[in-house]
């Protein structure tokens, strides 16, 4: 068996046993997402609570004018659904990223690193593997949404789902990438008040943003530098299907910079999960 | 280069490691040859978790080298890292998952299909006697059980180094001597290498290899016969007295 070559290379893996990598860690992702059912329920009442209470609410303050995508006035109800499905998507990644590091889930980031597959690839399919489960929340919603009069067109539940995808990956990797960088935040709670609140409410989710223009100028600019007012935006445009090219263009580069970031991030070479291990990881 | 003699299991080559300025490895250097149970033995805080990580790649070698049948670990993890099957310290099964979920995700991230990972999952399963739990929750295993879950999934790739982290803390006195027969039989039947770190000095047997790391450092290494020979001892346990009591004599005049 044992030749007198000092290093003997054995067959690198082929196509079929990345898919069957990939397939495995989707499929895990999908039985986890299962399995907790508190995860789910309240990913879902999140936004209905701002669907049902806030939108209520506020449908009378806020008079929202025809702006595209939309061809006729809109109920307010109707102008926040695309924020909240952007807002559905970035709990998800934020949640999938920093569970795994906070929680004593610490141990299954270290069993998806030591797999021999590059380290690359395997975050990569971490993060289409959230996207996935948050695609699933994202429908769930929209189907309870569709009682509550948000009906878009038939066809905008088809051609919302590239964008999805694409929002999903974005807001995972920017999930991610946090959970790499950010040593300071030590739970949810933090996170929620330094990245999702600020993210959430600069953005074009809940106010149209010539409405924010007219309240504040430097607001305005900030919601337009803001990543999540492009998720928004792209989604909004898809659902009906129609493409906002700006905000495509923009969630594509963040997406492209987030996942870089993040694959660094978890180089070992860099250092940052061993400074990390060093705080709590080993218990 | 290439000697006529196949590569070592493992060669830990002047691996230094420190977090930010505290030093945690220092020069530490030795080798496992195949088919040998060697036992990595060091108090806590010795540096066995942090040896571990590096050895997995969690953590980069700064300083030093470390091949896994000559493959180097920062040059090519990949070649290396599949030869190599990891049983962490701290509990990394999926709880809500059941032992048989837990077997075939993990064989996927080895690129092992569904049918063939069942298959050895069962293969495996039988052999560590909890083919009858495979459908259970990970939850509702004893801490006994999932120890020998996770010693099950590291062998499921087939690896032909085993590297253990403490595996028997917090496991009563029947599943330590259990696992340790279990791994021991392994060396014998298979011919596969195990690097097995713990602090209890009782679980060295006259037949081991053994490494004492100790505050970072590796005071002696070999077969047990020699290493309690070399320091004049009766048996392993005084020969960790005596080289870690040498190790804190000696700082004043002579490193070793």
């Amino acid at each position: 068996m044992t030749t007198d070559v000092a290093v003997r290379t054995e067959a690198r893996f082929s196509a079929p046993q990345y898919a069957i990598c990939l397939a495995g860690i989707i499929w895990r992702e999908g039985l986890r997402f299962l399995h907790q059912r508190e995860r789910f329920i309240s990913a879902l009442v999140r936004p209905l609570v701002w669907l049902f209470i806030f939108a209520a609410g506020f449908r009378q303050v806020l008079g929202v004018s025809i702006i595209p995508p939309y061809e006729t006035y809109v109920l307010y109800e109707v102008y926040i659904t695309p924020g909240l499905i952007a807002m559905i998507q970035l709990f998800n990644g934020m949640q999938s990223s920093l569970s795994m590091v906070y929680d004593r889930e610490m141990g299954n980031m270290r069993t998806l690193l030591v797999s021999p597959f590059p380290r690359w690839y395997l975050l990569s399919s971490k993060l289409i593997a959230g996207t996935a489960v948050s695609l699933l929340q994202v429908y769930a919603f929209l189907f309870i949404a569709w009682f509550w009069e948000i009906e878009p067109p038939p066809i905008g539940y088809l051609t919302v789902i590239p964008a999805l995808v694409l929002t999903g990956l974005m807001l995972g990797a920017l999930g991610m990438l946090i959970s790499s960088v950010i040593t300071q935040l030590e739970n949810f709670a933090g996170v929620m008040n330094f990245v999702i609140f600020p993210m959430f409410f600069a953005s074009s989710a809940l106010y149209p943003l010539w409405r924010v223009q007219e309240g504040s100028p430097f607001l305005y600019y900030v919601c337009q530098a803001n990543p999540f007012t492009h998720a928004t935006e792209l989604i909004r445009f898809a659902l009906y299907g129609q493409i906002n090219w700006i905000s495509l263009a923009v969630v594509c580069g963040c997406t492209a910079v987030f996942m870089v970031g993040a694959i660094l991030a978890y180089d070992p070479a860099r250092g940052l999960l061993a400074r990390r291990g060093d705080r709590g990881g080993p218990a | 280069m290439h000697g006529p003699t196949p590569p070592p299991a493992l060669t830990v080559e002047g691996v230094s490691y420190a977090y930010g300025s505290r030093p945690a490895l220092a020069d530490v250097t030795f080798t496992i040859a195949p088919k040998t149970f060697a036992v990595l033995l060091g108090l806590n805080g010795a540096g066995k978790t942090t040896l571990f990580s590096l050895i997995t790649r969690l953590f980069a070698t700064h300083s030093g080298q470390i091949r896994i049948f000559g493959h180097d670990v920062a040059r090519t993890p990949g070649d290396a890292l599949r030869l190599v099957g990891v049983v962490f310290q701290s509990r990394t099964l999926d709880l809500d998952l059941s032992v048989m979920q837990n077997l075939i995700y993990h064989a996927a991230l080895h690129g092992i299909g569904r049918r063939e990972a069942r298959r050895r999952a069962d293969e495996l399963l039988t052999q560590i006697a909890l083919a009858d739990r495979a459908k259970d929750k990970v939850r509702n295993l004893s801490g006994g059980q999932m120890r020998r879950v996770e010693i099950a999934r590291a062998l499921l790739h087939r690896p032909r180094l085993l590297v253990l982290d403490e595996p028997t803390v917090g496991l009563d006195v029947q599943s330590r001597a259990d696992i340790l027969t279990h791994m021991r039989a392994l060396v014998a039947r298979e011919g596969a290498s195990v690097l097995w770190a713990t602090h209890l000095i009782d679980e060295v047997a006259p037949g081991d290899d053994v490494v004492v790391l100790h505050k970072g450092r590796v005071l002696a290494h070999g077969p047990v016969a020699r290493v309690i020979a070399d320091t004049g001892a009766s048996d392993i346990r005084g020969a960790f007295a005596r080289l870690t009591k040498i190790s804190l004599a000696d700082t004043a005049d002579e490193a070793a």
